[in-house]
């Protein structure tokens, strides 16, 4: 679970984050949203132990940041607009890479299963530089479950993708969720959180303007308040 | 913060400015002429202060170095860049003086004994850290580097002088001659003007120290100002 | 303990597979060296005795102009491909990236190294197949790649990037190139073993001195 209370985050004098409180409960989907430059990022990289909070409390899994980084670290999954890979190395490569990283046991079982889950078995030993962005993409989430974390983290994971893509992306992303994660997912993308999350949360102005379940929420609703707050 | 200079920085500079003047009655008119090395001597007086004062700037770089690095408090690294950037006023002076006495002396500009060449290492590293704060944007960041810098900077510098130490003892250049080689003949009224002239020095080296870092400071504030009213 | 030199060798062994895989650096820093020494050729028009006298200089100056691509290399990549957010994400202490990237850098050089060697035996008409040159040339070449591994960490970091980091190495690592040399020269020379000694000396104290500070500033460097 991540428990974030009045986070404040500074870039020298420019304020980004101003007094951020969310959480996301054990099991729980959370879609975070909001207008460009209102700090979604920065707090995704604030949770993944990236940068230092200014001010205010952050929690992962009742570790607290950055005190208890490396404990934070081994329970967090991270898949960004960079799939973090290394497109001159193989797929198994590239996961036998971040097993070794995070010390995962049975790292050769563990990769296989990774792959499958992932649909990239048939392409293990195909180098990384080849595969298409849907396919990269997926294999970086497949890094980012290998060392079985408990709380994921996503930065606009569709990004890039085209619909056959993300459809599989989606099907992934339920998958990892349903497994009893933590899950925080940036996104632009209405209807599809919606979709997927069990909460959506607006951040605008370094604030979380808006916080409610997702059940018997209307797109069209969603959808008005977003504009409201997004100016 | 106060937006006036302080009281006693105003007596500072008033104090700097007559000593200054002190100084150059002493140093021309009641210090003797030098028996061997005659007029050109007088720059002594100048060049010594300014040169080992330079190396106290350093050092104080590297305090505030490792003080930013443990309190993260952007004070320190203000005093860093001011102590870097008077440091290099003042090694230019004794590196300009040191020539101006050197020439007509040992009729060279230029020796590469070791001290000398450790010093225009010295400077070099002084312009690589201010040219590696110039490259870096963001200012938490431009701290931090610049104080791993100063730090790994300074160590090296014993390490460089004494190796070149060692090369000249076994291998004497071929040219220029060893400053310590050179003697001077001390009179007590020459002793006096030096004594004077490195207490007008240290003032002098706290006076624009103290102004650099003021600049500093305040230019933070009008940052920290301009970015308020800009978010407002 | 077992977990940070896994952690080590996972990202040298990286570094290397990628390498062997895409060969460009390699290659780059073998041709620019072999250019280097071909430059040095027509610059110093130089008789058998004074070729003796700089060889090691000549063979010194090569190794740092072609560490500087290396070390570019190693944190620039890794920054425009955001890659480095994935070593930071591992829950591994930070140091292990530096003795990681410094692993991989030392293979480079040394592989590059080790072809220069030759060529230059046959260049210059001087033997440079001598078991104590070996180590002069592996003590120089440690304690150039640990400090600079540790500022190409931060060149990578600036605007100005590969122009940064001689700027900052070079004023930094002079007793590097003065003791490696000197030592070299020495050897070359046969000259008599304390002389060489103090300078072999001088390098063991640098690269030990460095290295340890590297370690305990290399946090500072890395995390945001």
């Amino acid at each position: 679970m991540i428990e974030i209370h009045n986070l404040t985050k500074n870039f020298g004098m420019k304020p980004v984050l101003r007094g951020v409180d969310l959480t996301v409960e054990r099991g729980e989907f959370v879609a975070l949203m909001g207008p460009n430059g209102a700090g979604k990022t920065t707090l995704l990289r604030i949770v993944a132990s990236l940068t230092r909070p200014t001010l205010g409390r952050v929690r992962v899994n009742s570790f607290d940041l950055p005190a208890h980084a490396d404990s934070v670290r081994r329970v967090l999954g991270v898949v960004s607009h960079h799939t973090l890979l290394y497109g001159d190395l193989t797929a198994e490569e590239n996961l036998r890479f971040y097993g070794q990283l995070y010390s995962v046991e049975n790292l050769s079982k563990r990769i296989e299963d990774v792959l499958n889950q992932v649909g990239l078995i048939k392409r293990r030993h195909d180098l990384v530089r080849s595969f298409s962005r849907g396919m990269a993409q997926r294999l970086s989430i497949g890094r980012a479950v290998l060392h079985s974390p408990d709380v994921m983290l996503f930065d606009e994971p569709h990004t890039g993708l085209d619909q056959e893509a993300s459809a599989m992306l989606d099907k992934l992303l339920k998958s990892v969720a349903a497994q009893g994660r933590s899950v925080l997912m940036i996104s632009h993308d209405l209807p599809r959180s919606l979709q997927l999350a069990d909460r959506v949360t607006i951040l605008s102005h370094g604030k979380i303007a808006y916080d409610s379940p997702t059940k018997n929420l209307s797109l069209a609703d969603f959808a008005k308040t977003y504009n409201e707050l997004a100016q | 913060m106060h937006s006036s200079t302080p009281k006693p920085l105003k007596i500072l500079n008033i104090i700097s400015i007559l000593m200054f003047i002190v100084s150059l009655g002493l140093v021309f008119f009641y210090a003797p002429r030098e028996a061997v090395m005659g007029e050109a001597q007088r720059i002594f007086y100048y060049h010594v202060p300014s040169a080992w004062l330079s190396f106290v700037a350093f050092g104080v770089t590297l305090i505030a170095g490792i003080a930013y690095l443990r309190t993260n408090d952007h004070r320190w690294d203000r005093l860093g860049i001011a102590s870097v950037e008077v440091g290099i006023v003042f090694a230019v002076m004794a590196l300009l003086s040191g020539m101006l006495w050197a020439r007509p002396i040992w009729n060279t500009w230029w020796t590469w004994d070791p001290r000398l060449t450790t010093y225009t290492i010295l400077l070099l590293i002084y312009f690589a850290y201010l040219m590696l704060r110039q490259g870096i944007e963001d200012p938490d960041k431009r701290a931090r580097f610049g104080s791993v810098y100063g730090i790994v900077g300074f160590i090296s510098v014993p390490i460089t002088y004494f190796s070149i130490y060692l090369w000249r003892t076994i291998h004497p250049a071929v040219f220029g001659r060893n400053e310590s080689e050179t003697k001077m003949s001390m009179e007590p009224q020459m002793l006096q003007t030096f004594i004077f002239c490195n207490i007008f020095f240290m003032v002098l080296f706290v006076t624009l120290l103290w102004h650099r870092f003021r600049l500093e400071s305040n230019t933070a504030r009008v940052e920290e100002l301009r970015m308020r009213a800009s978010n407002a | 303990m077992k977990s940070y030199l896994q952690a080590i060798l996972a990202i040298a062994r990286k570094d290397l597979a990628a390498e062997i895989r895409s060969r460009e650096l390699v290659s780059a820093m073998l041709v620019f060296s072999l250019l280097v020494v071909l430059i040095f050729n027509f610059a110093l028009d130089l008789d058998k005795s004074a070729r003796e006298n700089v060889a090691a200089g000549v063979l010194w100056v090569t190794f740092t102009f072609a560490g500087t691509l290396g070390l570019n290399r190693t944190f620039a990549a890794e920054k425009d491909r955001g890659s480095l957010d994935g070593l930071l994400l591992a829950p591994v202490d930070r140091t292990a990236i530096y003795f990681g990237k410094l692993i991989s850098t030392l293979v480079f050089m040394l592989l590059v190294e080790a072809v220069v060697l030759p060529v230059f035996t046959v260049l210059y008409g001087i033997s440079l197949f001598n078991i104590s040159l070996f180590g002069v040339i592996l003590l120089g070449t440690f304690g150039y790649g640990g400090v600079g591994t540790l500022l190409a960490c931060m060149a990578a970091q600036t605007r100005t990037r590969d122009v940064m980091l001689p700027i900052l190495l070079f004023p930094v690592t002079v007793p590097v190139m003065l003791g490696a040399v000197r030592a070299s020269t020495g050897i070359l020379a046969n000259a008599e073993w304390g002389e060489i000694l103090t300078w072999i000396n001088i390098l063991v104290v640098y690269d030990v001195i460095f290295v340890a500070v590297a370690v305990m500033v290399f946090d500072y460097l890395i995390e945001e």
